[in-house]
Formats: C-alpha cells, sequence, structure tokens
C-alpha cells in the first residue's frame, strides 16, 4: 500500500516558447503511516509533484501508482485509486461555494456517491476531527467564518472523503499561531488513529522537524535529499543550504552546542525537547514553566 | 512568472517587427487593412500575398502558426466563398439549376472577397503575435489620446485594458486551481446534459466571483493608496518614441498605398 512514482518526468507546456521543464525524473515511493515532509524553495517542482501524486497531472514521462494502479487514464479503478488521496491545496478557504459548512463538507462524499445518512455520518466525523462544533456550525455560512475557522471547514471536506493518503500544500500559510497549532494538532491526531500517510508540503523547518517522520527536500525538479528529518538536519547541512533551505532554530543552537562538546540525543524536535535533553545531561533541575504547556513533541 | 505571458496569442520574439512601435503597427495594420480593398486584378492580389509572406518572415513567426490563426473564421471566409459562387452575377454563366447560378464573374468575386478576409485576418495577427497586449494598450492610449478633446476617455479605456488583461491570466490560474481542488473531491465537469453540466460549475464559478471581488476591492484600495486619480499628468515609465525603424515603416506604407492605388485607378490617369 504506497504511492509510488517511478522515473517521473513533467513538463509543462511541451514543445512552445514557455516549455518548462519541472520534473527531471523523479523516483518516490510513500508508505501509508508515514509522515512526509516536502520542502523545497519556490519553483522546484513541489506543486507539480503532488499533483501528479493524485493524478491531477499526468508524466510527461515515467508512471504514478497508487495502491499498484496507475493512475493515468480513465474508468472506475483509476478514479477510485484517485479518490485515495486527498488533496488540499493552498489557501483551500477559496474553494469554499456552498451555502452552508454543511453542503461544502458534503459535497466530496455526495461526488462518491454515497447515501445521505453516510454522508452526515462523514460530516460529523470530519467537523469534529477538524474541531468544529456540529451543532453550532454546521448550519452556517461558511463566509461568516473566520479565516482560521474557513480553512478547517476547506480542510474537513477533504478528510471528510476518508482518503488513505493526505496531501497538505502548506497548511498553516497565512494563520495566526494558535489556529496553526490547533490544525496540526488535528493532523496528528488523525494521522494516528487512521493511520494514513501524510505529505506535508511547508517552507517551516520547524513543522517539517517537528512533525514528520521523513523528510524530502527537492531542487531544480529532483530530490536531492531523502530520510529522517532529524538525520539530515545534522549530517547534511550543506546539501540542505546548496538547495536555498534553511535548518531550524533548534538544529543551530543543537549544531553549536555539539561543536563545543556537548553530544544530546539525535531525537530533539523543538525548543521544549531541547530543553528537556539539556536538563537531563547537564543535570539541571527541571523546573515549572509557564505557558509551555502546547511545546511538546507531538510526532512519533 | 510564466502565467504572465502566456496570454492572447502574443509570441515572443526580438524581431524588427517585434521592435516596432506598438502606434507604428497599429496604423500600418489599419491602413493596410483599407489599402487590401483597393486592391484589383491578379496582380495586386499576388502582390498583396507576398508582403504579407514577407512580413511573417520578417517577423520570424512560424508561418503555419500564423496560418492556424485562420481556423477560427475558415467557416466564414469558406461561407463567403459559397455564397458569392452560387449567387453569381454577370453575364458569363457557366452553370444554372432553379435559384442556383455559377459565373465566372461570380467566382471571380468569391475568391477576391475570401481573400481579402484572409489578408485582412493574417495582418491583424501578425499584430497580435508581436505585440504584448500591454504595449498594444498602450499603443492605443497613445493614439486615442488626440481624441480625449471629443470625449474619448483614452487613458480610463486604457487603464480598463490593461487591468482587464492583467487580471486574465490570473483568474485562468485561480480557475485552474478551484477546478483541480474541486476535481480531487470528486467534482465531475463532464457528464450530464447542458443544465446539469451548468450546474456542476458552480462549485468553480462561486469561488471565481468571490475571489475576483475580492482582488477587485484590493486593487482599488492599492491604486488609491499609491494616489491614482486618474490619466490627469500622469508620467509614464516606457514613453513611447519612434525610432528610424518606425519611419522607415511609415515610408513603406505610404508608398505602397500609391503604389495600391496607382495599380487601381492607372487606366484613368490622363497619362
Amino acid at each position: 500500500m504506497s504511492i509510488k512514482l517511478e522515473q517521473v518526468k513533467y513538463t509543462y507546456s511541451p514543445k512552445t516558447p514557455y516549455e518548462q521543464v519541472a520534473l527531471k525524473g523523479v523516483s518516490l515511493e510513500i508508505e501509508k503511516g508515514e509522515f512526509v515532509a516536502l520542502i523545497g524553495h519556490t519553483g522546484s517542482g513541489k506543486s507539480t509533484l503532488i499533483q501528479i501524486m493524485n493524478g491531477l497531472l499526468t508524466p510527461t514521462e515515467g508512471v504514478a501508482l497508487v495502491n499498484r494502479q496507475n493512475l493515468a487514464g480513465k474508468g472506475a479503478a483509476v478514479k477510485s485509486a484517485r479518490s485515495q488521496v486527498g488533496m488540499v491545496f493552498q489557501y483551500p478557504e477559496h474553494q469554499l461555494f456552498a451555502e452552508t459548512v454543511y453542503e461544502d463538507i458534503a459535497f466530496g462524499p455526495r461526488n462518491k456517491g454515497f447515501d445521505e445518512d453516510v454522508v452526515e455520518h462523514l460530516v460529523r466525523q470530519a467537523m469534529e476531527f477538524v474541531d468544529l462544533d456540529y451543532d453550532t456550525y454546521a448550519h452556517r455560512s461558511p463566509f461568516q467564518l473566520s479565516g482560521g475557522q474557513m480553512r478547517r471547514v476547506a480542510i474537513a471536506g477533504v478528510a471528510a472523503l476518508d482518503p488513505e493518503y493526505l496531501i497538505l500544500d502548506e497548511p498553516s500559510a497565512g494563520l495566526d499561531p494558535v489556529s496553526r497549532d490547533n490544525i496540526f494538532a488535528r493532523l496528528l491526531e488523525l494521522y494516528k488513529k487512521r493511520g494514513l500517510a501524510v505529505i506535508l508540503v511547508t517552507h517551516s523547518m520547524e513543522e517539517a522537524v517537528r512533525y514528520a517522520n521523513r523528510l524530502v527536500v527537492i531542487n531544480g525538479g529532483q530530490i536531492v535529499l531523502d530520510g529522517r528529518p532529524e538525520d539530515i538536519f545534522l549530517h547534511h547541512r550543506r546539501e540542505l543550504l546548496a538547495s536555498s533551505m534553511d535548518e531550524p532554530q533548534v538544529y543551530k543552537i543543537l549544531a553549536g552546542l555539539r561543536s563545543r562538546g556537548l553530544q544530546l540525543p539525535g531525537s530533539i524536535k523543538d525548543g521544549a525537547s531541547l530543553l528537556a535533553a539539556l536538563e537531563k545531561a547537564k543535570g539541571l533541575t527541571p523546573r515549572k514553566t509557564q505557558g509551555q504547556k502546547g511545546e511538546q513533541a507531538h510526532a512519533q | 512568472m510564466l502565467s504572465d505571458i502566456t496570454l492572447g496569442q502574443f509570441y515572443p520574439g526580438n524581431s524588427l517587427i517585434h521592435r516596432l512601435d506598438p502606434r507604428t503597427k497599429i496604423i500600418w495594420t489599419l491602413l493596410f487593412i483599407i489599402t487590401v480593398f483597393l486592391a484589383e486584378g491578379t496582380f495586386s492580389y499576388l502582390f498583396l500575398i507576398g508582403l504579407v509572406f514577407g512580413i511573417i518572415g520578417l517577423s520570424h513567426l512560424p508561418v503555419g502558426m500564423v496560418l492556424r490563426s485562420l481556423k477560427p473564421l475558415a467557416f466564414i471566409i469558406v461561407l463567403t466563398l459559397g455564397i458569392h459562387v452560387v449567387t453569381g452575377i454577370g453575364s458569363d454563366v457557366l452553370y444554372k439549376w432553379h435559384f442556383i447560378t455559377i459565373t465566372r464573374e461570380g467566382i471571380e468575386l468569391g475568391i477576391k472577397m475570401s481573400l481579402r478576409l484572409i489578408l485582412l485576418l493574417v495582418i491583424s495577427s501578425i499584430l497580435t503575435f508581436t505585440t504584448s497586449p500591454i504595449v498594444l494598450t498602450d499603443g492605443l492610449e497613445a493614439l486615442l489620446r488626440p481624441f480625449k478633446r471629443l470625449g474619448v476617455p483614452a487613458h480610463e479605456l486604457a487603464m480598463m485594458m490593461t487591468i482587464a488583461l492583467r487580471f486574465i491570466p490570473t483568474l485562468l490560474d485561480e480557475t485552474d486551481k478551484i477546478i483541480k481542488a474541486q476535481t480531487a473531491r470528486g467534482a465531475d465537469f463532464n457528464s450530464g446534459n447542458l443544465l446539469q453540466k451548468a450546474k456542476n460549475m458552480l462549485p468553480v464559478l462561486i469561488p471565481l466571483f468571490i475571489s475576483a471581488f475580492r482582488r477587485a476591492d484590493e486593487l482599488a484600495i492599492a491604486m488609491e493608496a499609491r494616489c491614482y486619480r486618474g490619466g490627469e499628468g500622469r508620467t509614464r515609465m516606457h514613453e513611447l518614441v519612434y525610432g528610424r525603424e518606425d519611419y522607415g515603416s511609415f515610408a513603406a506604407l505610404v508608398i505602397l498605398i500609391f503604389f495600391m492605388a496607382w495599380l487601381r485607378w492607372r487606366a484613368y490617369l490622363p497619362w
């Protein structure tokens, strides 16, 4: 059970003056149960790659398989394979259209042809996942909600499809810290509970190291790094910087400490886990700090 | 960005024709179209066809691409030809059956009319192929400016066109994104009858309208914030200046008009 890309190449507007090669032969396999962060600077081919993963784009060369089913072409098998890959685009709230939150979330399940009672169940479940109270919000207009709430409605609209693979393109862009943490907390819960694969496209190294258990760096239409985020940030700094990516702040501190001879375990994910490791290594007394409740390492 | 230039049918390049001032090209195109209607006799037409191919050659455009721009209007061209042929006027009747009369004059007139249409279409395509829409609008504004006294809002018209042109690729991008997002949620835009299809487009159209209004609002605020008050006293970043090539083109145009006029009316000339 995986999404598998074999030597995928993609060219936009081939044979015109605007021809542009976006992917130059990418091979990648993502298993169910993985939480993958996909990073790369603007124009590196990320967006093309994720659109190929759910069949919105068909590779110019190479194949894209979901659960061994080729995504190219038409037919029921292709359609059902594509529907296994949920896709949350950038600024998904811009795609809301229905009169009520319920109707918008129900759009996907209804397109799949479920009965109305199944649809209602899925909508309730999806709303619960994004932490929107059904009775309060289901019959409101999505356009009256706040930005963060609108985004959660849009994410619920994809989650309601009950996909095995979930791709999110910068789900935290333009959100305030509370909404952002909220969305990620919900996402992690969904990920753990359903054992699906999450592919997170992000520009934030902090998010990548904090949530993902695999990191894929793409540059110039090719995969340049693929591995555990901790390994990449510790041991592949040069390649990372060469593809115009940065490292998380925590790893800058960690590298500084290492160069001064303080070896800390390699499972540091954020400020809180660094502090905990420091306390342990240096024998400092843990002190109850205020306002740090949410700062725990979530993933793994 | 890529999408900013894939607009209309502009074919980027740096040929002589691409470099000409847009005003030159607009005036050239207009007067060329009038000249086409002066054409009389086989030689005139052959000369004009040769000239058009010469211009295509100078502009380094692929000939096939230019000729393909005739495709949308092929029907009208064929229809023009057909009507002239079957409703022939003149005395040299070749064939007659009920209301269908085919005459030599009719066939000639049909060919002439379709050739005129083709020439007219090709020359205007060359204009849009070699001039980016923004530059074209600049040229139009400059040409319309003298008519401002007559109440033609040249600057406002040009600004509206520029904004509209500017937002076509943006809205296309947006449409593409929304269609993809709704497709990913299982939307189907291709099945059902016409009414069903129109209804299926709602999940695309509603977000598109909302975003168009939002963008319009943001643009208006941004323009106001930069003290936009219309064209009065506004200077330009790129002033249009005629160069040597433009004067050359105008000279060629004048010669062409006189030549075509001479070809047409030389029989009436006293010498």
